[in-house]
């Protein structure tokens, strides 16, 4: 008897919970709503391009060619950031298999004692001590986990996310623990592109009006050059401001060890006051953990990279690794002969190791060696 | 004792009776870090020594990824100069580290909890929040039991 195999690409991103979306092999993670990020990328993209469009062959001439160099490599990191803070899983925690969600309901049920009947029960909350702090960990009823530290739930992408700091509508994803410093480089880059642009348009007019006159500066060029001109400086002037806010802001919660979310709640600020229990005391450590830290893998990754192997086998619901008693009888031994056919010495499962390939490749390989 | 020869062996024929779930200690902050303490489920199934062990040296390969340290610094400022690009080609300490501990999960599930008819769960399969041990049958002393699942497995095949 053997098991009708199904090559064709199976999408299991659609099955996991949550309101992401995914492309690219489900290397792509980003919120629903993408509409404000295609914004930020046009009106990055569009300004940078009036800049060396219409300013930097004059500031290549008559200055130095560095300049638009300089700029091309800045526009080129922010890009890069955006869409490495857009397109990164923030660090959302998977949702509670059904085993474990029960194994904490008894936990908790058996800390609670018995509630008469009528009365709300205790709230679900754990303590934990941090640094002679008591941290109180909140139950997510979504998730059906007790988050851990730091963590909170994202009601826009129905997600709990490690260290949450803030859903940003203008990168379409949530910025948390995996893509933080992404987001605090974007910004900051983003709001150094916007100086030197800014500058440099105000060199360009100061050079043409001292060479022709003010009026004539604007008059001699092309029709539309005043209307780029001013939109320019507009978006320009805006942007800048809200940029370099945004940037001093961030710098701030960096050098104290703070999320946003942290300091809107008002955490460790007024009567708590200096106890954050994350916070080294020491502006460069704090500074260091966060932009220097280890780069933490994608655990959603990892568990779209095992449900996409198991996934080749026709099952209505998802055929674990390993069988245990809810797989099914037929497909038992189609799993038996997947494993001998390999060698029976220490070889790890293929799906224990971090792909590198894209998981359907992986899946795909392996059924066509049981054929 | 050899009542499950191997991990096949294991998952084909015993039932699975329950899971034990050991969860994340957060006293020192959010490393990632397992709790010691001993769960009262594992009793007569395991010995106490050798489950400690298990996570302490779990822990340690933990503490070694996430190490903030003059190794860390370098690799974070070489992959900022490239703007991240590295990564793309570039196995990270932390996902050298994971290969492993999937390694070491795998040796110790084959010579320790296999043949207790136990079997651990890589954490990073459970979002790095529990370690997962599956608690299977256990099927006694009697010899009968591992034949007649030797031939349930091969009529099966």
């Amino acid at each position: 008897m053997s098991a009708v195999m199904i090559t064709r690409k199976v999408r299991k991103w659609e099955k996991l919970p949550g309101k992401n979306t995914f492309c690219c092999d489900g290397r792509v993670m980003m919120a629903r709503q993408k509409g404000i990020f295609y914004l930020t990328l046009f009106l990055i993209i569009g300004t940078c391009s009036l800049f060396f469009v219409f300013e930097c062959p004059y500031l290549a001439v008559h200055l130095s060619p560095a300049i638009p160099v300089f700029a091309v490599l800045l526009f080129l990191f922010v890009i890069a950031m955006l869409l490495r803070t857009s397109f990164s899983d923030p660090g959302v925690l998977p949702r509670a298999l059904p085993e474990e969600a029960n194994f904490i309901e008894m936990e908790i049920e058996a800390a609670n004692g018995n509630v008469p009947s009528g009365q709300r029960p205790p709230p679900r909350i754990r303590n934990v001590q941090i640094n002679n702090q008591i941290v109180k960990l909140k139950y997510c009823y979504t998730c059906k986990i007790f988050r851990p530290p730091r963590a909170s739930h994202c009601s826009i992408c129905d997600n709990c996310v490690d260290r949450f700091d803030h859903h940003c509508p203008w990168v379409g994803n949530c910025v948390g623990k995996r893509n933080y410093r992404y987001f605090y480089l974007f910004t900051l880059t983003l709001s150094l592109l916007t100086i030197y642009i800014f500058a440099f348009n105000i060199v360009h007019v100061v050079m043409r009006s001292v060479d022709h006159g003010f009026l004539n500066t604007l008059k001699e060029t092309p029709g539309t050059y005043p209307l780029n001109m001013n939109t320019f400086l507009l978006v320009c002037f805006f942007t800048l401001w809200s940029m370099v806010g945004l940037t001093g802001f961030h710098t701030y919660l960096i050098s104290l060890n703070q999320t946003t979310n942290e300091d809107i709640k008002g955490s460790w600020s007024g009567k708590n006051r200096g106890q954050n229990p994350y916070s080294h005391k020491n502006i460069i450590k704090n500074c260091c953990e966060v932009l220097c830290g280890p780069t933490y893998p994608s655990v959603t990754f990892f568990s779209l990279f095992l449900t996409s192997f198991s996934a080749s086998f026709p099952q209505k619901t998802t055929a674990p690794l390993i069988p245990n008693e809810h797989t099914p009888d037929d497909v038992k031994p189609s799993i038996a002969a997947e494993k001998s056919s390999g060698p029976k010495d220490d070889q790890p499962p293929a799906a224990m190791l971090p792909p590198l390939a894209s998981p359907e490749t992986d899946a795909e390989t392996s059924i066509a060696k049981n054929q | 004792s050899s009542k499950f020869h191997n991990l096949q062996d294991m998952q084909h024929t015993a039932s699975l009776v329950t899971k034990v779930f050991i969860q994340r200690d957060y006293s020192e902050g959010t490393v990632c870090r397992f709790q010691t303490k001993f769960p009262a489920e594992l009793d007569n199934r395991i010995e106490r020594a050798l489950l400690e062990q298990t996570v302490k040296t779990l822990n340690s390969y933990y503490v070694e990824a996430e190490k903030v340290g003059g190794q860390s610094y370098l690799e974070g400022c070489l992959a900022c100069a490239t703007a991240y690009i590295v990564f793309l080609c570039m196995e990270t300490r932390y996902e050298k580290v994971l290969k492993k501990i999937s390694g070491y999960i795998q040796e110790q599930n084959e010579k320790i909890y296999a043949p207790r008819g136990l079997l651990l769960t890589d954490p990073i399969e459970r979002g790095m929040r529990v370690l997962e041990i599956s608690v299977f049958e256990d099927r006694g002393s009697s010899g009968s039991s591992p034949s007649s699942s030797m031939s349930s497995c091969s009529t099966a095949r």
